[in-house]
């Protein structure tokens, strides 16, 4: 294990000591988090926690980085699916065909954070786990059915990732609990999802309202399973479970997609900001919606 | 010394060459010294404390805890700024800005500052600084501001330019008005009036380089100051007044410079850096954090725009009026004077009529932001140009150049013209494929001119030639946009040797006489004609040299190709001598060779801009792609065509920002909203096209090359393009920037309700 005090530079505004960390195994890492006082937090990518240091909004004591993990480093296929480890970039998401191709939506989420730079470093665990409403690869993941296996003192437990976020920056992980990884079901055949954000800018902005969808079809383009999320439009990433009644059964036409952008509008609960108007979010989330069917559909082999 | 000046017709070697610029390996390996590049033994750590109140009057500071904080070595509040013998109100201003005095005005508002061995330590005493605030009403939008019931920011401000001066207090520090003849009988002649209200949003320069700066004073009253700055003898002068120094004993050094854009032609926190080295008797480091920059250093105004315009059938503009409101943050400026002076001023108009109104409202000072505030006009009177074109069936375009001003236009903030080069971009736009080219489904073309005053001033420069032959030009005008290799390539012209053997040098306070800023688009104008007579002057004595050394008379020597030439056939059997001989002998024939030139450079001239661009519109989420954007402008001459595309597109670029996302967004608390780059969107790279250009070429007949200033121009004419190309694309009138995708939408869903209703 590899423990340092570190003193960042003077310039940084910062020369606080605080106790870096950096185990081996979940195991140890689970004890450490369980066992240390003040202001602990683990380190993935950093490119959340560390802006936020540099900001001053967290002052950690304690940093605990997973990144040496050897059970967090890996993207697993298995019979179940695909295991991606808590450790894993988002660019190494981006270079793994399997993954790419069973989870479109999922890794191009994955990779529509920040910038090429942004993504050598962040994980898809810690984009989860910073709870942010806006965070790009939580309604991906959420249409995915994907699950998070947590790590604490009194065992593993797994979480739906809808439920892991209850707040901004809230999650339900309690102390000396990590999430060890991220499970994506399998991949049926003719299934595919698609994921669309909204952003002023072309890059290194946040999703002002996003969407993703993931649809499995049965015979002539029928929808058999449909899953729906939504972004940026609540205090936390939402399902939208009326979209899939409204999705299944049928083909993808025009009055479900029209049916699918009001139960969009419907389930939005957002806020005036800086970022975007109510109006705005509550609108672009239907059309972002209507387009990512669209292109779930289609993945999926499905005709429009 | 005026009339050499003129311009001859000169056939160029190293000007309009695009030779690389000597400050580029330095700045992309990390070598170049930017602001907070430099440090000094024994430096101290500067930290400010900033209101978090938009309006508020201090009661009291107590900074006892902190002083007693282990490593502090000094802390300054307003009381250590003494402004007693200080008249003039605008150095009053600065120094209310730069530490509040009685009340903070705006969030971000510096209230007392640290000096400390450590930046922990600085931020630790920050903490332990009290003060007591009592919360006043504030306001930071124009329009309430002006309305009757607004809090009144300063008691004291009686609106000036009224007569009779009013007895009550408001928010509007002056009224300016321009224009000649008779407007209202101009609207009767008109056969379409049209009139609107246009609104702007606050933007930011963006510089990339936070102000920093190193700041030491002994304790004889004699000092220095590293600073990123636009302008370091203007900072000399104001800093020494404010301190109360004598000017010639505060050395100012300019570092390389990250962008200012205008930003950088204003004192933020150097006094305080000062003040902080004087009172600690150490050296003061203070750099301000992205934050910072965008809470308290100086953002362009916000504006909003009555306009009202008649155009008969035939497409002659008949009249125009317009009232322009512009907030100078909390200070009085000169901003809406600015615009209403360049609003109207691309078009020769019988009867044409503007009135500035300076507004004071709870932000931080406005500053200058490249060609100041006359992109926001421009705004309003391109845009309404499109619609009063299209009103009457004819083409845009076409209506441009039947009202453009000319040479002998009397303009619309008085003088006369002489030649310009508003036309000849018209036509060139006129004849430019983009002006043809196809256009996409949801795609729309727009276009716009504008207008820039360019200023000339004070400028000194020192040619010094080296005993091998090589020549170093010294000037006193910083660098923002490659002005040294323009610098050189003139002196390599006028001495007659090649680019390489000259080397532009940006000499401190110290070494050079008074030199103003790096702003107007002054730097090359200005400096280059400062250079030449440098040159000149050298030149001069170099044929003396030679013809003592030959022995004839000084006339009878000629000089060309960086040699001096012996005339006359009595004369051939001297062999020319060359710049490095002359040096070579220099020992004998009276010293070192230099030249130098001081000089006020008049005739900079006016500049103009025109515009092209397409833009996408998403109808269902009102998101925007610029497709292709083409820049069209008068160089006068391009001394390095290189560096003035690069002008011409940066200004396109800025301004594409800030019509398409920038803006300040205020809380109702008064709190700024947005102060980083997360949430103040500059543009990123793929969010812009190449941005195409075309350098036209007429001479500026008061300048010896025919170099015009071209730094500023080009950022006047983007929102209007802009907002036509969005209005074209969409069928809305979009009168409201930045137009930001949620406005966009908004537009667009407002326009289809109220076709529903009047479908009904
Ligand atoms: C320039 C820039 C651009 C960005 N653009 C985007 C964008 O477009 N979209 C977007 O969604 N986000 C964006 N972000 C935010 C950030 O990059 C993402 O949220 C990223 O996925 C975070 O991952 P990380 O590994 O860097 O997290 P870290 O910063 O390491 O961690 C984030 C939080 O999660 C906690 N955490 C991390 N891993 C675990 C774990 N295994 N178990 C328990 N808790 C954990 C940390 O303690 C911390 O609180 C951007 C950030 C920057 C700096």
């Amino acid at each position: 294990m590899i423990e340092t005090n570190l003193s960042l530079a003077p310039h940084n505004e910062r020369d606080l000591i605080l106790e870096y960390l950096a185990p081996e195994k979940t195991a140890d890492a689970v004890k450490l988090l369980a066992k240390s006082k003040g202001s602990v937090h683990v380190l993935a990518g950093g490119s959340d926690l560390l802006v936020r240091m540099k900001g001053g909004y967290v002052e950690p004591d304690v940093i605990i980085d997973i990144k040496r993990i050897k059970a967090m480093q890996d993207i697993k296929k298995g019979a179940t699916g695909f295991s991606i480890g808590a450790a894993v970039s988002c660019a190494k998401m981006g270079e793994h065909k399997a993954l790419r191709k069973a989870w479109p939506g999922v890794v191009e989420a994955a990779n529509l954070i920040g910038s090429d730079q942004i993504q050598g470093r962040c994980t898809i665990a810690g984009n989860l786990c910073n709870a942010s409403p806006a965070a790009d690869s939580v309604p991906a993941l959420i249409a995915a059915k994907a699950v998070a296996v947590i790590k604490g003192p009194k065992g593993t437990r797994r979480v739906a990732i809808e439920d892991i976020a209850t707040a901004p920056g809230k999650t339900c992980l309690k102390k000396g609990e990590i999430v060890e990884s991220i499970q994506l079901p399998k991949r049926a055949a003719k299934m595919a999802d698609a994921y669309l954000r909204f952003t002023p800018r072309t890059e290194m902005d946040i999703a002002v309202v996003s969407a993703a969808v993931n649809l499995t079809l049965g015979p002539r383009g029928v929808i058999t399973h449909a899953r729906v999320a939504l972004g940026a439009v609540a205090p936390t990433a939402v399902l939208v479970p009326e979209a899939t009644k409204i999705l299944k059964g049928g083909k993808l036409d025009d009055e479900k997609l029209e049916a699918l952008a009001e139960i969009c509008n419907a389930a939005c609960r957002p806020i005036d900001d800086k970022r975007g108007t109510i109006e705005f979010r509550t609108h672009v989330a239907g059309v972002l919606a209507t387009r990512a069917a669209r292109l779930a559909y289609t993945r999926a082999g499905g005709k429009l | 010394m005026g009339k050499d000046t003129l311009l001859t017709d000169r056939v160029f070697k190293s000007v309009g060459t695009r030779p690389m610029r000597p400050d580029g390996i330095d700045k992309v390996t990390g070598r170049a010294r930017y602001g907070a590049d430099h440090n000094m033994s024994g430096q101290l750590h500067g930290s400010i404390l900033r209101s978090p109140h938009a309006h508020a009057s201090i009661k009291s500071i107590d900074t006892s805890k902190a002083e007693k904080l282990k490593g502090v070595k000094a802390i300054v509040t307003a009381k250590d700024f003494k402004t007693k013998g200080i008249t003039d109100p605008g150095l009053l201003d600065i120094i209310d800005n730069c530490m509040a005095g009685k009340k903070v005005f705006y969030d971000g508002h510096a209230v007392a500052a640290v000096a400390a061995v450590d930046a922990k330590t600085a931020k630790a005493a920050l903490k332990l600084i009290k003060v007591e605030y009592k919360l006043l009403k504030h306001v930071t939008d124009v329009d309430e501001a002006v309305k009757p019931k607004a809090p009144v920011i300063n008691n004291k401000c009686f609106t000036k330019g009224v007569d009779p001066t009013p007895g009550k207090a408001s928010n509007v520090a002056k009224r300016s008005e321009f224009g000649h003849g008779n407007v209202a009988e101009g609207f009767e002649a008109a056969d379409v009036v049209i009139e609107r209200n246009f609104k702007t949003g606050q933007s930011h320069q963006g510089y990339i380089e936070p102000h920093a700066c190193v700041a030491s004073i002994g304790p004889d009253g004699a000092g220095e100051l590293w600073v990123c700055t636009q302008g370091h003898f203007v900072f000399r002068q104001q800093c020494a007044e404010i301190l109360g120094l004598d000017e010639a004993k505060l050395k100012v050094t300019s570092s390389e410079i990250g962008g200012g854009f205008g930003g950088k032609t204003h004192l933020w926190v150097e006094p305080v850096a000062l003040a902080l080295s004087q009172k600690a008797n150490r050296p003061v480091k203070l750099v301000m954090s992205r934050e910072d920059v965008f809470r308290a250093s100086g953002p362009t105004s916000a504006t909003s725009i009555d306009i009202k315009m008649g155009v008969t059938k035939d497409g002659v503009i008949t009249a125009a009026e317009a009232e322009l409101r512009y907030t100078s943050g909390p200070y009085a400026g000169s901003w809406a004077t600015l615009g209403a002076m360049t609003a109207f001023a691309c078009y020769d108009l019988k009867n044409v009529k503007t009135v500035g109104l300076e507004v004071l409202v709870n932000r931080p000072k406005t500053t200058a932001y490249r060609a100041p505030s006359a992109p926001m006009a421009a705004f309003a009177v391109e845009s309404m140009i499109d619609e009063l074109a299209d009103r009457i069936g004819m083409k845009a375009i076409d209506m441009r150049i039947q009202n453009a001003a000319k040479e002998g236009t009397k303009s619309s903030y008085g003088p006369v013209y002489g030649p310009i080069g508003i036309g000849p971009t018209l036509d060139a736009a006129k004849n430019h494929p983009h002006m043809s080219a196809p256009l996409g489904p949801n795609q729309g073309r727009g276009m716009a001119c504008g207008f820039w005053f360019n200023f000339g001033g004070q400028s000194c420069t020192d040619l010094n030639i080296s005993s091998d032959g090589t020549a170093t030009i010294t000037v006193g005008t910083i660098d923002v946009g490659g002005a040294r290799a323009s610098l050189a390539l003139v002196v390599a012209e006028e001495l007659g040797i090649p680019y390489e053997q000259v080397k532009a040098v940006i000499a401190d306070t110290g070494s050079l006489g008074y030199n103003e800023m790096t702003d107007g688009s002054r730097g090359t104008f200005a400096s280059s004609m400062s250079a030449i007579q440098s040159c000149r002057m050298a030149i001069a004595d170099m044929r003396q040299r030679a013809a003592t050394l030959w022995e004839i008379d000084v006339d009878e020597v000629v000089w060309e190709n960086g040699q001096a030439w012996a005339g006359g056939e009595s004369n051939s059997n001297h062999p020319p001598l060359s710049i490095a001989d002359l040096a070579k002998s220099a020992e004998k024939t009276g010293g070192p060779i230099a030249g130098h030139a001081q000089i006020v450079a008049d005739g900079a001239g006016v500049s103009f801009a025109t515009h092209i661009c397409d833009i996408e519109v998403d109808p269902e989420t009102g998101q925007t792609r610029v497709v292709r954007y083409t820049v069209i402008q008068d160089a006068g001459k391009a001394v390095h065509p290189t560096y003035v595309e690069g002008q011409f597109q940066g200004g396109a670029a800025q301004g594409i920002g800030w019509a398409l996302n920038e803006e300040y967004i205020y809380g109702e608390d008064g709190r700024l909203q947005n102060p980083g780059f997360l949430d103040y969107r500059i543009p990123v790279c793929s969010d812009l096209p190449m941005i195409d250009t075309q350098i036209l070429e007429i001479p500026n007949p008061n300048h010896p090359y025919g170099i015009r200033g071209v730094g500023e121009t080009s950022i006047v004419p983007p929102l209007a393009a802009i907002g036509n190309a969005v209005s074209n694309a969409t069928q809305v009138r979009m009168t409201h920037v930045p137009m930001s995708p949620p406005r966009i939408l908004a537009a667009i869903h407002a326009q289809a309700a109220s076709d529903d209703s009047s479908d009904d």
